[in-house]
């Protein structure tokens, strides 16, 4: 057979069809490319958070209570009492200061921790030799504002230590092992980035629907989401952080106390001077004795017992032997 | 260095300027957020707005007198603004100029000629300027008054509204960079905000601006030809500059290479139309024969002073403008629902002063500030409403921002004293946006006996404003008889004891056979026993077969409107977040003294 030119028409077919089946070609890979990667990560489980364990080993369960008008002077004491400030921040360091800056009001309201607390324990901790010192919360009110208003973003930066104002990006989700509510829950992480010791600091505040809100509740201002489901359940949650965040030391600031309309006050008459700080290494112990400033019992915080049951602490304070003080005034 | 030159130089100065301003606009202490940034001049810079404002209210805020600059060197100058400051002009020549840069001259020319629709931003102008001068008719009725009652009829029906902003390129650029740019970019920097921010109609903002920069590439500066009633009002005010742009002689070779590249499509080559020349002083370059000057002369070839606007186009764009607040008012009344910022004006007085410009959503920490959509009315089309359910939060309480950023006074600018009704503001009580209600068919201790009251504790006012309602309700399943008891335990048939769901702690039991029936918290559930609180035991244990009951305690939130003051943190934080439990209406909100239900 001689060769013929190939028909012009024929031709285009083939080079239409030869486009068309590199078409097929490419959708299918790319279909089947993607439909494997997606099945594949469904199976990966995305990167959860274990909070670590800060309390310092070795140390019998601490609790001092020191009662004086003089808030610093208070804690000069109970410190000392507990061994000084080396005893549980040591040289390079780095502390996160866990305040309760949860709304944006001024420092006389005593809705948050007082400003003068929080600079005392920065100063102490950078003297003990602490590298670094953090202090965070994830409030109620407008960030920026609650740390500006309470007067702890100006004392932590008066005193060389670093705000963190959490933002969406900071949170991660974490699970209690054996937990009921925290699971898979975001709580903040990234402020604990490179962080060996946790320091809890929180004021007396009455709290209708958990009856106190001390340094166990101090707590929730780690999670973040829609953290207002937990109100349905709120002395489990409680005990489940108190299992949770296992701090190195809890300071519960009784110098004045928030008897009513908590936990936002507002008015001063709100407040009693109750002249009263408890320092503790246990916090249910810290906050047994604490409601007591507030008039109430220990037995009035169904979580309290739970989470001693669950081995976060003592909720018979007086077990722990606490050291009482009677500083006075300055 | 050519004019030009120092031309764009000025106008990318000015569009930073601009930019840095809508950055800085951040509530907080860094040098870089608001900390006495003037971040509304370009705003006040604007005669369009005090001009508005002086028709519609008769009165100027403050920080407007900066438009008087504007208006003298517009009078003296010519369009200075257009073409140097207007950092929305300067976009829109950028990217006219990206959508002309490979044309040929002829195509060019084609493109920056001078069409007969440039006249409708004059008949834009008029419209705007009627509707807000019936504010004018307003206060001659407040004196006929005098005369005879009836005029009231007038004085209602007939308030200025202030419909520039929508128009005006200085508000319309600030809602595009503030709630739709920024908040876009600040998804990948994080800088400004603490989370993603939201505005309701962000869509439709954006995309009108994105139109209005996309069309410059058929048709250079399309806006400030056609649409920007600022400009026309700068063409009219200019009409009498003391310096022009003209040709130095009437004979030249008609190159037209002049009107190839003419900004405002005014046609230098002939007689110039100079109301619509911006200024670029392009043409003065583009000569080849050094022809064009700005000088003190008017053209040698001539001028057309005024744009050629008909009689008929004037008076429909005025009873137009005039009909604008009478018809919307007779639509109906706006949405009754509708929250304004905390110092906002009475509906009326703040819908004469609102341009629009978004400064107050941008401020707002908690983002519960929105344009509005329908919730205004036509007539409050993207004036500024407060939706709690929106936001990060409620109403700040310690929070005066928007107050104080508002540039015309649309909402007054508070004191925090005032806001919180302290100091010489006591007697009048705490600013009230609103009123807080509980929707007891959605609230869980209200509607499903589960406890919650977050809305109580997060309420900011002292005394609360919600206070809570203690209550004991049956839980399902929980008639029992006892098999035997203790003091502090009850036991029970195992197969009839529910299964332990609640919180203990918020259930209690109580005995429904003999005398002492007050219910005992429950402290210890396991599979057939109940254990009471042992600070509180029973005096004798309760018998065989008496009757048990399970009780759910509930602290049910019930709201005392003389404390509430509409801040909606409680709405905020109600976590049924489909419809929230806890809704904040205006009801007895303080502009607006006849919203009040309190005897």
């Amino acid at each position: 057979m001689s060769a013929r030119p190939m028909d012009p028409q024929r031709r285009d077919f083939l080079a239409r069809g030869l486009k068309a089946a590199a078409a097929i070609a490419v959708t299918g890979a790319v279909g089947h490319g993607l439909g494997w990667k997606t099945a594949r990560d469904h199976k990966d489980e995305p990167g959860e958070w274990r909070l670590p364990d800060f309390s310092k080993p070795g140390i019998e369960p601490r609790l001092g209570i020191v009662t004086g008008p003089d808030r610093i002077r208070n804690l000069q004491k109970a410190m000392d009492a507990l061994g000084g400030w080396s005893s549980y921040v040591g040289p390079g360091d780095r502390v996160l200061l866990k305040v309760n800056a949860a709304f944006a009001s001024p420092p006389s309201i005593g809705a948050t921790t007082h400003p003068d607390l929080v600079a005392e324990t920065i100063a102490q901790c950078f003297r003990a030799g602490a590298s670094r010192v953090v202090v965070t919360d994830n409030p109620i009110h407008e960030p920026a504002a609650c740390f500006e208003w309470s007067g702890i973003g100006a004392a932590a930066r008066a005193t060389g230590a670093d705000v963190w104002v959490p933002r969406d990006r900071d949170f991660k989700p974490v699970t209690l092992r054996g937990g009921r509510l925290i699971r898979r829950w975001p709580a903040l992480h990234a402020p604990f980035e490179g962080i060996n010791r946790l320091i809890g600091l929180a004021p007396v505040k009455d709290h209708y629907r958990s009856g106190a809100s001390l340094t166990l509740k101090n707590w929730y201002g780690l999670l973040g989401g829609k953290r207002s489901v937990f109100h349905q359940d709120i002395h489990t949650l409680i005990a489940e952080l108190a299992q949770l965040v296992r701090a190195t030391l809890v300071i519960l600031d009784g110098t004045s106390a928030m008897i009513r309309n908590g936990p936002t006050g507002g008015s001063l008459s709100d407040l009693k001077a109750t002249h009263t700080m408890i320092v503790s290494t246990d916090p249910v112990a810290a906050d047994a004795f604490g409601v007591t400033l507030l008039g109430r019992k220990a037995s009035d915080l169904p979580h309290l017992a739970r989470a001693a049951a669950a081995g976060a602490g003592t909720a018979s304070y007086e077990m722990l032997n606490p050291i009482r003080i009677q500083a006075g005034p300055s | 260095m050519k004019i030009t030159w120092v031309r764009r130089i000025c106008q990318v100065f000015f569009l930073l300027l601009f930019l840095w301003f809508c950055l800085v606009t951040t509530v907080g202490t860094a040098w870089w957020q608001l900390r006495g940034w003037p971040v509304n001049w370009f705003l006040q810079l604007n005669p369009l707005t005090a001009l508005g404002l002086i028709l519609g209210t008769g009165a100027l805020p403050s920080g407007l007198e900066w438009a008087m600059l504007t208006i003298v060197l517009t009078v003296i100058l010519g369009r200075f603004f257009c073409g140097w400051v207007c950092p929305f002009g300067t976009l829109h020549q950028a990217i006219g100029w990206l959508g002309l840069r490979r044309a040929s001259p002829a195509e060019q020319c084609m493109r920056h000629a001078f069409r007969p629709a440039q006249r409708m931003k004059y008949y834009l102008l008029t419209f705007l300027l009627a509707a807000a001068a019936v504010g004018l008719l307003t206060r001659a009725a407040g004196f006929l008054m005098k005369i005879s009652p009836r005029w009231q009829a007038v004085q209602g029906m007939a308030a200025g509204s202030l419909q520039a902003g929508w128009l005006d390129p200085l508000a319309f650029m600030h809602r595009a960079v503030n709630l739709v740019l920024l908040p876009l970019a600040d998804r990948w920097t994080q800088a400004l905000w603490i989370g993603p921010r939201f505005h309701q109609g962000a869509a439709l903002i954006g995309g009108l601006f994105l139109a209005a920069l996309l069309i410059n590439l058929w048709i250079p500066r399309f806006y400030c030809r056609y649409l920007c009633p600022l400009g026309a009002l700068y063409g009219v005010l200019g009409r009498f500059a003391l310096w022009r742009i003209g040709k130095k002689q009437d004979a030249c070779s008609n190159c037209l290479l002049c009107e190839a590249d003419c900004e405002g499509a005014c046609q230098p080559a002939g007689r110039i139309r100079a109301h619509e020349c911006v200024l670029c002083m392009n043409c003065l370059h583009s000569c080849p024969d050094d022809l064009i000057g700005y000088r003190t002369a008017r053209s040698k070839s001539g001028e057309r002073p005024a744009p050629d606007l008909t009689r008929r186009g004037v008076v429909a764009s005025l009873l137009a403008g005039f009909m604008v607040a009478p018809f919307s008012r007779l639509t109906g009344r706006r949405d009754p629902r509708l929250i304004r910022p905390p110092g906002s004006r009475l509906e009326r007085d703040f819908l004469a002063r609102c341009i629009r410009c978004g400064q107050c959503m941008r401020i707002c920490p908690t983002n519960i500030l929105h344009p509005s959509i329908s919730e205004a009315g036509l007539e409050g089309f993207g004036s500024p409403v407060a939706k709690y359910s929106l936001g990060t939060g409620g109403c700040q309480l310690r929070c005066v921002a928007c107050t104080q950023i508002c540039p015309t006074g649309a909402i007054r600018p508070l004191s925090l004293d005032e806001k919180l009704g302290r100091g010489t503001h006591a007697a009048d009580g705490p600013v009230r946006m609103g009123t807080a209600f509980v929707d007891r068919g959605r609230c869980l201790p209200w509607a499903m006996n589960r406890p919650c009251i977050v809305c109580q504790e997060n309420c900011p006012v002292s005394p609360k404003a919600i206070t809570i309602q203690e209550v004991f309700e049956p839980s399902p399943g929980g008639d029992l008889a006892v098999i035997r008891a203790d003091q502090l335990t009850l036991y029970f048939d195992e197969t009839l004891l529910p299964a332990s769901r609640n919180a203990t702690e918020d259930t209690y039991c109580r005995i429904t056979d003999g005398p002492d029936n007050r219910p005992r918290r429950v402290v210890e559930w396991t599979g057939s026993q109940l254990g009471i609180d042992p600070n509180d035991p029973w005096k004798a244990p309760p018998v065989k077969g008496a009757g048990a009951e399970l009780l759910m305690h509930l602290q049910r939130p019930v709201v005392d409107p003389k404390q509430c003051i509409g801040c909606g943190v409680c709405e905020s934080v109600c976590p049924l977040t489909v419809r929230r439990a806890i809704r904040v209406t205006p009801d007895n909100e303080t502009r607006d003294p006849p919203s009040g239900f309190l005897l």
